[in-house]
């Protein structure tokens, strides 16, 4: 289960990340020290252990169904980017 | 002024000897002399933070005040704060400013306190060092070639130099309290669930906590006491009575039974932080206290486990980060996948982006189960530890990290050394548990050692009389840098 | 050779709640873009995630209405994918710990012949919890795209089918059975044009008693009749394919309702790994009987349970109890009605199924905009059912009520509709045309009956079509017997 440097593109490319022929290299490297790191917990035994999810081992609690929140678009919308009549603009998307 | 306990900050504020605009400039003067050196500081507003201490000295004046009334807190950059730059250390939010408050933020603020200004940190929290910023390195004030510790790194050097009077951290698998422990202050991550996570900005959440960091264990309580309480928006803040963590402070520690995982204690540990770790558990015993020998035995496991879980939740908690609503946007691209991958390749760093990457490998199709599944299998097993062990003790003891600061860049090229060095502190978070560090002495470079104090769920009152009383007999909690005038 | 069209469903249902799922914002349709995507609709630094008790009650109510498993303990996962719709970068939903599991949905598929319509059972595999996602507007920004966030976070349930469905016809039956259930039990309004219901739908070919084909996707279908067509074009596509040599391969692919034409997804060409994990969060959902059954206790009566009863309790026929149950908004205009004129369960369906939805349809109106209320159609019935007016006379009323609205017996009373029932009166009448008709009288006397009918046209004539026509006929009869 050796990580590959095709996995480090595809990881890469799943995860939006921008990456140079030099960058995935290095990454590649890095990666598999820390993979190498990681490898100790695999031979571990956990036959019959529930994952932990949370630190709390509760339940959600719920709200109730009420609208408390009001229109704040201009003051959110000034931190983005680009925006139109109220419309955040991206490049375009193809469907 | 500057070595008051908040208590007598406080009384020194309502007796009118000081004003809180007139503390508050103390410290923007301090800060303007000394964070060029340290860069303790991302932003600093000090319009803002005086119209805060305006308030309080009018607040002052009137029969209702709290006991942090007027006195300045330094927020950990984590933390939304409305009309604040709120960075958290990237340069993908390098310009943004929160239009809301956390949960954090708003409790100081409903008792008057001011936020002096927002504190340097590893990048979205991911470091040790404080390195990781995108803002630069943040510097040890005990010693300038040394790290701070991260990622709360600017929090500790701001409380060590006097650069505030308390500040803020958040502690995802130490980041409280190791570089509590670096700088030579107090530091409390409490329970999992007692400090509302909303606006705080998230790393790993089902480990992320946020929690004071001091002088000492006396201010911590007091801080404590406005951070915990219940808040609706966090489905994870839980629905307890309110708590005075300063009840039990005084109470002596005749009978307390002290649990030493013998992991703790094992190879890795240099000897000058073992030694200083010794003589603490030999002051406890004079104060009354027993020792009792005990076994964590998965903790090897807790570095493994912590870099997948955390990563794997990183991963999906920085995807909000793409440029379209808000944050950095890469000023060049030639379709929407090139905007993305452009925006996130420019606007995180190294060690974000390598997080990221074994975040979204280990929950990728055909490793889920041998990584991520896997390693909440074994993190149940380290918090059964914690379990049994507290049924032979009270609290647990042992060192907050390996070895005293390590130099600036030493670890820099390797990510794993890096993350070793939260070796003592990670089980914790994994459990849920609550952990401090407090100082402990010096190693042989002169540098502060932390002794790190775990408690059971809940637990933080106790830990704080356990620390508090420990306080009342040592003096490293007061010691200072040296070439920081005070 | 012969093909079998395989078809599974998922019905996007958005839940009628007032605020989203996880956050305190408005959801209702149509506001300016933007305005009701608060912080965490956002996904701002920082917020987190809070779940609507709205949502999840009506996520219990479809389970009890579907007779399905409601888990006691269910999970929310992420969905991990980028697109600039979903502000997180990951949807929240349930993965592999739904909030209900397996049920089942009974349909009525229609026929095109003239043959009976047929029941099928389609059995629900899950229905699980999630959010919607907001809106790209393509129009009018230089080659950019507008996103709208006001949808983003809108609580939706999820609903799948097993592949259970074997033609188009039959998914659309199913399609419209589940649209007319969740409107039934109140927990989402169905408007497909506002995209509350959306139809998802998997569709593979086979020859019969095969493996099961390689399905292809057809997403976000919006009106039954797009959901007809897309099914049809598809598996027609993908028999054509096969037969010519071609192989399917799995897909998503949309429908292009100008063209008729269902065309693969350009922007989805890399494979998806939704690295679903469960939501760090938000904790386990828990459940417990109490609040079940708290639930239970607010349903409305169910269609299946009321066409039982209309059959057993009332008389009626399986197909007009299927009929008057096809909506609640019928079945409680019906109930209404009877309770006007109890013992008339099969006047007020006759009148119900003919001359309302005849008018109805006419205006194109649904049974919720009649203009006639219950109250008023039953207290007419009431005249017909102690005889004080004809049907021929009720027909007027009703086009008076339709029109004009008011009182029937106010109505019967102005127009002088009462039916003649003064015996005396009638023999008089009768008396007369026997008189003035001897020629007819003497037929009818040597035993060709057929006559019977010149009379009661007469005497009907005669009272101005205000007599009984029972009575009349058994006083013509009686006299003419002589």
């Amino acid at each position: 289960m050796s990580l590959s440097i095709n996995d480090v593109y595809k990881v890469a490319r799943l995860a939006r990340l921008g990456m140079t022929e030099q960058e995935a290299q290095t990454a590649h490297a890095q990666l598999l020290n820390i993979f190498g790191l990681i490898a100790e917990m695999q031979a571990v035994d956990t036959n019959g252990i529930a994952p932990m999810s949370h630190a709390q081992d509760i339940s959600q609690r719920l709200r109730e169904d009420v609208v408390t929140e009001h229109n704040q678009r201009e003051l959110f919308q000034a931190a983005a980017p680009q925006v139109k009549e109220g419309l955040y603009l991206v490049p375009q998307v193809i469907e | 002024m500057l070595n008051s306990s908040l208590l007598q900050l406080g009384a020194a504020l309502r007796s009118k000897k000081i004003s809180s605009v007139e503390l508050t400039q103390l410290y923007l003067q301090r800060i303007t002399a000394l964070n060029s050196k340290l860069n303790a500081y991302i932003t600093v507003n000090e319009e803002m933070s005086l119209v805060q201490a305006r308030a309080a000295d009018v607040q002052l004046t009137q029969s209702k005040t709290h006991a942090l009334t007027g006195i300045p807190i330094a927020q950990k950059d984590i933390f939304c704060a409305r009309d604040w730059r709120t960075t958290c250390g990237s340069k993908m939010l390098s310009n943004f400013i929160a239009p809301y408050d956390a949960h954090v933020i708003e409790q100081f603020n409903s008792v008057g306190a001011v936020n002096l200004g927002k504190t340097n940190m590893d990048e979205f929290a991911m470091g040790s060092s404080n390195e990781t910023s995108y803002f630069g390195h943040v510097k040890n004030p005990w010693n300038n070639n040394a790290v701070p510790g991260g990622s709360s790194g600017g929090s500790a050097a701001a409380v060590s130099a006097h650069l505030c009077a308390a500040a803020t951290g958040t502690d995802t698998g130490g980041s409280i309290r190791q570089p509590a422990a670096l700088c030579g202050i107090s530091g409390l991550k409490p329970t999992y669930g007692v400090v509302s996570r909303y606006g705080m900005i998230a790393f790993a959440s089902s480990l992320d906590q946020a929690g004071p960091m001091a002088r000492s264990a006396e201010d911590l309580a007091l801080l404590l006491n406005v951070m915990a309480g219940f808040d609706e928006r966090d489905s994870t803040s839980l629905q307890r009575d309110t708590e005075d963590y300063t009840r039990d402070l005084n109470k002596p520690l005749n009978g307390l039974r002290i649990g030493l995982p013998k992991e703790f204690f094992a190879a890795g540990l240099s000897a000058d932080v073992a030694q200083a770790i010794e003589a603490s558990i030999a002051e406890y015993k004079k104060l009354g206290a027993s020792v009792v020998d005990i076994s964590l035995p998965n903790s090897h496991l807790s570095i493994p486990v912590y870099y997948v879980l955390a990563p794997a939740e990183a991963s999906s908690n920085l995807s909000r980060y793409d440029g379209v609503r808000y944050g950095y946007r890469t000023p060049e691209y030639t379709n929407l996948a090139d905007m993305y991958e452009k925006s996130r390749a420019q606007g995180f760093g190294e060690e974000v982006k390598r997080r990221i990457m074994i975040g979204t490998y280990v929950l990728s199709h055909g490793y889920y189960d041998a990584y991520y599944l896997q390693a909440q299998k074994i993190r149940r097993l380290i918090a059964q530890d914690f379990v049994e062990a507290f049924k032979q003790c009270d609290v647990i003891m042992g060192p907050t990290t390996p070895t005293t600061a390590f130099n600036l860049a030493e670890k820099n090229d390797d990510p794993v050394q890096m993350y070793l060095s939260d070796t003592y502190t990670i089980a914790v978070n994994l459990a849920g548990l609550p952990g401090m560090s407090i100082p402990a002495g010096f190693g042989s470079n002169g540098l502060p050692v932390g002794l790190q104090i775990i408690g059971n769920y809940f637990d933080e009152a106790r830990m704080l009389n356990v620390a508090h009383q420990y306080q009342q007999v040592t003096d490293w909690h007061t010691s200072t840098p040296q070439h920081i005038e005070v | 050779m012969q093909w079998e069209i395989v078809i599974g469903l998922e019905v996007h249902t958005q839940l009628s709640t007032s605020s989203k799922i996880f956050s305190g914002a408005s959801t209702a349709f149509g506001a300016e873009p933007n305005i009701q995507a608060c912080a965490v609709d956002l996904a701002l630094p920082g917020v987190l995630p809070v779940l609507n008790r709205g949502a999840v009650e009506r996520a219990i109510r479809f389970g009890l209405a579907v007779g399905a498993h409601i888990a006691p303990r269910s999970v929310f996962s992420r969905k991990n994918y980028f697109y600039p719709d979903l502000p997180k970068g990951y949807q929240i939903s349930q993965f592999d710990l739904p909030i209900i599991g397996q049920g089942s949905l009974t349909i009525q598929v229609p026929t095109t012949t003239a043959g009976q319509p047929y029941k099928k059972v389609v059995r629900l595999t899950r229905a699980h919890l999630e959010e919607d996602a907001g809106k790209s507007l393509h129009e009018d920004f230089h080659g950019m795209t507008g996103i709208d966030l006001n949808r983003a976070g809108t609580p939706l349930l999820e609903i799948v089918s097993e592949p259970d469905m074997r033609s188009a016809a039959e998914a659309v039956a199913y399609a419209k059975m589940l649209h007319s259930l969740v409107r039934w039990i109140d927990i989402c309004d169905g408007n497909m044009q506002e995209g509350s219901f959306r139809c998802d739908a998997n569709v593979s070919v086979r020859h019969p008693g095969a493996e099961l084909g390689t399905r292809r996707e057809i997403k976000n279908l919006n009106s039954f009749r797009f959901l007809q067509q897309a099914i049809e074009y598809e598996a027609q596509w993908q028999i054509d394919t096969l037969e010519n040599g071609g192989t399917i391969q799995q897909a998503t692919v949309l429908f292009d309702s100008d063209k008729g034409v269902t065309r693969a997804m350009r922007s989805k060409e890399d494979a998806h790994d939704y690295r679903y994990f469960p939501d760090p969060d938000l904790l386990p959902l828990a459940i417990d009987n109490e609040w079940i059954e708290q639930v239970r206790g607010t349903l409305p009566e169910l269609p299946l349970s009321k066409q039982a009863r209309y059959v057993a309790d009332l008389g009626l026929s399986a197909y007009d109890a299927d009929t008057l149950t096809s909506s609640r908004e019928m079945a409680d205009f019906f109930e209404t009605t009877l309770n006007e004129v109890p013992k008339e369960a099969k006047l007020c369906a006759n009148w119900l199924m003919g001359d309302v939805s005849a008018a109805l349809n006419r205006e194109d109106r649904d049974i919720t905009q009649c203009p006639i209320s219950p109250g008023q159609l039953g207290n007419m019935l009431k005249r017909i059912a102690d005889g004080t007016i004809s049907n021929v006379a009720a027909k007027e009323v009703f086009k008076i009520l339709w029109s004009e609205g008011g009182n029937p017996d106010a109505i019967i009373e102005i127009k002088g509709l009462k039916q003649m029932s003064d015996v005396g009166a009638m023999e008089a009448l009768v008396d007369e045309i026997i008189a003035a008709n001897p020629a007819q009288v003497a037929e009818y006397r040597s035993g060709k009956e057929k006559v019977f009918g010149f009379f009661v046209g007469l005497a009907m004539k005669a009272s101005k079509g205000k007599a009984n026509p029972a009575q009349m006929n058994e006083i013509l009869k009686r006299k003419l017997a002589g």
